[in-house]
């Protein structure tokens, strides 16, 4: 489904992806995992268009993408959340989602309908499937953090994605926050069919979910295979693993 | 109790009421009032045009006045030099503001932040110029005096409106097509397309990533704007009886930012209240003092202190908060 070749980006001398290759298979869950400064942010940038990269490719089921401005990326089928959360803060809860749904939909250029009548039980479903039902009203950006982040979450599957890409989608959240995240997404991903990459910090959540792991060291792929595969592997014990 | 009272109070057709009270301007107030009355509607659209940039995408524009002074020019050269009627002519200026906004847009919305305000007023200095110097089309500083009144001698033919003076006749007018317009824009506002710009306002990463084409909504948003206020300029041109290029410089673009930001730019009706307490001030204080920008620069700083939300987001601040102590009480 998502196929990353060779992919290749510096900053000012300074390699932040050096050469990554990837692939994610359709329903697949993956993690990337490493620490932090590994290149994990700037990947997912590369692969939605955020930067472009100085060589490799990226494909989406078989498609080239690589240079594709951000918003038809997104309307190719990936969404993505950020790791500074990314909501529109002044809007209710119920229109971000509203909006994304708009969007999508190819309602925005309709100047004339009152954005009020769309939707509306499409996000509201959505809403509660993210866990949000009853908090429609709040302004976003008063939300909690945790909240944030499922609200987040719920923008791009408004999108109706293939491929969804997260980054840290539990930072800054309490232990039990994330167990529930997870398991959330691991449901959502399930009904969906969806094909989910994500980053995490907390290796216990990565360890649980993903079916594949792919461990970034210094911009380069260090390893990539199963749970087992990657826990057994000796280098990525002695660089990453042996760290905690 | 209070409750149902605050559900009809809703339910009023506010915005109607407040334009059927205004029809009655020339038979109540004196001739300048009818005045005033011109010069506040037509100010009023053209700060609701802004704050669509402004308030709604959330694109700081420094040089709005230009699509105002193409509006005005426009419509006076149309109606002045080649003799055609209003009903060319106004139309004719909304589409020149439109054509010129859709190319400085295009440059501007490449363009954030405080480089895409700069470039606006760029844009807006050399229409200034070009309104200046081009003699032979805009009269450069001497401007086009004299800009014939639209016929409205269909007006007599209305039972009611046959004793009225032609600037009284004009004033109808403009409240008509200002309402109409500011009816057009709230609608707009109020549409997916308005709900997209607001996103791009709060948002603009997080709208690309939901599949904007931020740039592409952003120029739309300009021409709209520049639209209607080359609509509201063709309006003061006549209302002014005169077009100069004066109009056109960049200090007015400070001023209908200020009646927006006076007002309240995060609600539809925020900068025509901004340009009413303004032109109403400005007459105060006028009469008592030659001081009148350090009353205004005075009064900006204690009111976006006190109330950032400007006189509306105040207004609608101690609204909730006197109707959650009635409810209390109530309990």
């Amino acid at each position: 489904m998502l196929d990353v070749r060779k992919l290749r980006k510096s900053f000012a001398g300074f390699v932040a992806v050096g050469g990554v290759s990837l692939t994610v298979d359709t329903g697949q869950i993956a993690a990337v995992i490493g620490p932090n400064g590994a290149g994990k942010s700037t990947l997912f940038n590369l692969i939605t268009g955020h930067i472009r990269p100085d060589s490799g490719q990226v494909l989406l089921d078989g498609y080239e993408i690589t240079g594709v401005a951000p918003h038809r990326i997104c309307r190719m089928g990936i969404g993505r959340s950020f790791q500074r959360t990314n909501i529109f803060p002044r809007l209710s809860v119920f229109e971000n989602v509203q909006a994304a749904f708009l969007a999508h939909r190819g309602r925005g250029r309709n100047f004339w309908s009152h954005s009020q009548l769309f939707y509306r039980d499409e996000t509201q479903t959505l809403l509660g499937s993210i866990g949000l039902a009853g908090q429609e009203h709040a302004v976003a950006g008063t939300l909690s953090y945790g909240n944030q982040k499922q609200l987040e979450l719920g923008i791009a599957l408004a999108s109706d994605p293939a491929v969804l890409l997260l980054d840290e989608p539990t930072a800054g959240m309490s232990a039990s926050e994330t167990h529930d995240t997870m398991r959330l997404l691991e449901q959502i991903a399930g009904e969906r069919q969806l094909t989910l990459l994500f980053t995490e910090h907390d290796m216990a959540v990565v360890f649980a979910i993903a079916e594949k792991i792919a461990v970034l060291h210094q911009g380069r792929l260090l390893a990539e295979g199963t749970p087992a595969e990657v826990r057994a592997d000796p280098e990525v014990r002695r660089v990453y693993l042996g760290e905690h | 109790m209070i409750r149902r009272r605050a559900a009809l109070a809703r339910h009023i057709p506010w915005t109607l009421l407040i334009f059927l009270v205004l029809i009655w301007v020339p038979w109540l107030g004196s001739r300048y009032d009818t005045f005033l009355a011109t010069q506040i509607a037509i100010q009023a659209l053209f700060a609701v045009s802004l704050n669509l940039l402004l308030g709604t995408t959330g694109l700081v524009s420094f040089g709005h006045v230009a699509y105002f002074g193409v509006g005005a020019y426009v419509c006076a050269i149309l109606m002045k030099t080649y003799g055609m009627p209003f009903v060319v002519a106004f139309p004719a200026a909304g589409i020149g503001a439109a054509v010129f906004a859709l190319v400085a847009g295009f440059f501007c919305v490449r363009l954030t932040k405080i480089y895409f305000a700069m470039l606006t007023l760029a844009f807006s200095q050399i229409v200034w110029a070009i309104c200046f110097k081009w003699n032979e089309v805009t009269g450069g500083d001497q401007g086009l005096p004299d800009i014939p009144y639209p016929d409205l001698d269909w007006m007599a033919a209305v039972p009611g409106l046959a004793d009225l003076r032609l600037s009284d006749r004009f004033y109808l007018l403009t409240l008509l097509l200002v309402a109409v317009s500011l009816a057009v824009l709230r609608q707009i506002t109020h549409s997916p397309f308005g709900r997209m710009l607001t996103t791009i306002r709060d948002n603009p990463e997080r709208a690309a990533f939901i599949g904007l084409n931020v740039r592409a909504y952003e120029l739309a948003a300009f021409v709209v704007a520049g639209a209607f206020a080359g609509l509201a300029g063709a309006l003061f041109g006549i209302f002014n009886r005169g077009v100069f290029a004066d109009y056109v410089f960049w200090s007015k673009s400070a001023e209908v930012m200020i009646m927006t930001i006076l007002g309240g730019m995060d609600y539809f009706w925020g900068p025509p209240v901004g340009t009413l307490a303004l032109v109403w001030l400005n007459q105060q204080t006028t009469s008592y003092t030659e001081y009148w920008p350090f009353v205004l620069g005075t009064l900006l700083i204690v009111l976006l202190y006190a109330f950032p939300g400007g006189i509306v987001g105040g207004l609608a601040a101690a609204f909730r908060l006197a109707r959650r102590r009635i409810v209390r009480g109530d309990a």
